[in-house]
């Protein structure tokens, strides 16, 4: 199942820069795991110590929040496109 | 049936300056058509949507007013001459005062003409550039996303805009930040703005709030507006903004930004709020600020600029609002997404069952004072 991950601002660091990544991966979960075992560090920036999901960073499947799926057990299919987005805060001010 | 037509000064640019013009017609509705049909977007200057003379508009058939005669009905015939003349406010002729007119008095022909590109448009007309002048827009922030939004709802006539601030102007702050300048280093941003906005339109009323805003004062400056625009620059004023718009029943339009992305969004009590999005803040110090990870200055242009597009929406009732969706832009691929928002049911604020009915503590919320950071280290 490969998926079309995009990440924003500072996870991109977390990826070697790269603003989009194609991984595996059966379910949301899976795909986290699989991306942490080639970068690792991505995971604890989506998920607390006990494998919630933060709730400052939301995961879109397609352009539905997958807090209103299945969160990490969100099955995913060939070509779905993953979006990963942490709060901004900035005004810049 | 030829009939001469008086042209008054604002409206000639449709005319190409010409000060009579003559067309055919039978009645004084005929004529109106008979110049729409010549010159499009005639009709928009002297009709409002039910398709009325505006009250603001005299129509004189030679010289007496159509009102007192069979209105738009009235025949015409060889010879008459016809007169379209917009009334005065206030007898402030010329309307360059930078004296905010009343609220229902008719636009001054230096109105019609500054926002003529608005009004010729069907969705704004007379009436929707009043409405305009009518709004009262509350700003957070007059940095990086607070002044594209504040230059463009001063450019389009919006009558009052509040904007809060309490920060001097840095040397850093002008890769980005269009309301202040070189020479307006290491003073009030308010006082720059201020100069900035009037400068673009006296006619503007630009309402200063030189203090951060917190949970005691947001009460008190929210509800005197119509509709919030959040430019802040951090997490405890979003959620406070949030909070406080919508306890206050208003309209919030957000944007965020950072590196080379944006963020944008419309909560309307009742669709979502900032904690459906995101129920919890980042821990401090997770997401970096504007100022330790830095941002694209043209990416305060853009989301600005969709935000005062949203407020503009908004006053008018026109089109489609950004609720219950997430405009995302990524300015290194040039991509706009849209993802969906939803009201959370369980969300603490506009969730089925509440727990947040007044303003909390934000700073303990977020779990850092905003306030301690050192101005010439923000973004």
């Amino acid at each position: 199942m490969s998926v079309r991950v995009q990440v924003t601002s500072v996870i991109q660091k977390v990826v070697n820069g790269q603003r989009e990544l194609d991984v595996d991966g059966s379910t949301v979960g899976e795909l986290i795991t699989n991306i942490d075992a080639r970068y690792p560090g991505f995971a604890e920036q989506l998920m607390d110590g006990r494998g919630e999901l933060h709730r400052f960073v939301n995961i879109y499947l397609n352009d539905e929040d997958v807090r209103y799926l299945n969160g990490k057990e969100t099955p995913l299919s060939d070509g779905d496109t993953v979006s990963i987005l942490p709060a901004l805060a900035g005004g810049a001010r | 049936m030829p009939i001469s037509v008086y042209i008054p000064s604002p409206f000639r640019r449709l005319t190409a300056d010409r000060e009579y013009v003559t067309v055919e017609g039978r009645s004084v509705a005929d004529v109106l058509d008979a110049l729409d049909q010549r010159y499009p977007g005639f009709a928009n200057l002297v009709y409002d949507r039910e398709r009325k003379v505006p009250t603001h508009i005299n129509i004189y058939l030679n010289n007496q007013e159509i009102h007192d005669l069979q209105g738009t009905e009235t025949a015409v015939s060889d010879g008459d001459q016809l007169a379209v003349i917009p009334a005065l406010a206030g007898g402030a002729a010329g309307g360059g005062d930078g004296r905010a007119a009343p609220a229902n008095a008719a636009l001054t022909p230096e109105e019609v003409m500054r926002y003529s590109r608005h009004i010729i448009m069907p969705q704004v007309g007379p009436q929707g550039q009043r409405k305009l002048r009518n709004a009262k827009v509350l700003v957070i922030g007059a940095g990086g996303l607070g002044g594209p939004v504040a230059v463009y709802l001063a450019l389009a006539g919006v009558g009052t805009i509040g904007l809060v601030e309490f920060d001097v102007v840095d040397l850093s702050n002008l890769q980005r930040q269009i309301l202040h300048q070189t020479k307006d280093v290491g003073r009030p941003k308010l006082a720059s703005a201020r100069e900035t906005l009037t400068a673009y339109n006296p006619h503007v009323k630009v309402v200063e709030h030189p203090l951060p805003i917190t949970s005691d004062n947001a009460m008190e400056i929210i509800p005197q507006y119509d509709i919030i625009v959040n430019g802040a620059d951090n997490f405890a004023t979003r959620y406070l903004v949030n909070d406080a718009a919508y306890l206050a029943g208003k309209t919030l339009v957000d944007g965020a930004i950072l590196l080379f992305d944006g963020q944008a969004t419309v909560y309307k009590p009742g669709s979502g709020c900032y904690r459906c999005l995101y129920p919890d803040p980042p821990p401090p110090g997770l997401v970096p600020s504007c100022a330790e990870a830095g941002v694209l200055g043209a990416i305060t242009g853009i989301v600005g600029s969709i935000q005062a597009t949203e407020v503009f929406k908004q006053i008018l009732g026109i089109g489609e609002p950004l609720v219950n969706r997430l405009l995302l832009i990524d300015a290194l691929s040039m991509e706009f997404r849209v993802m969906k928002i939803r009201r959370d049911p369980s969300c603490p604020l506009c969730g089925d069952h509440p727990t947040v009915k007044e303003l909390i503590d934000y700073d303990v919320f977020c779990g850092s004072s905003p306030l301690e950071v050192p101005v010439s280290a923000r973004a």
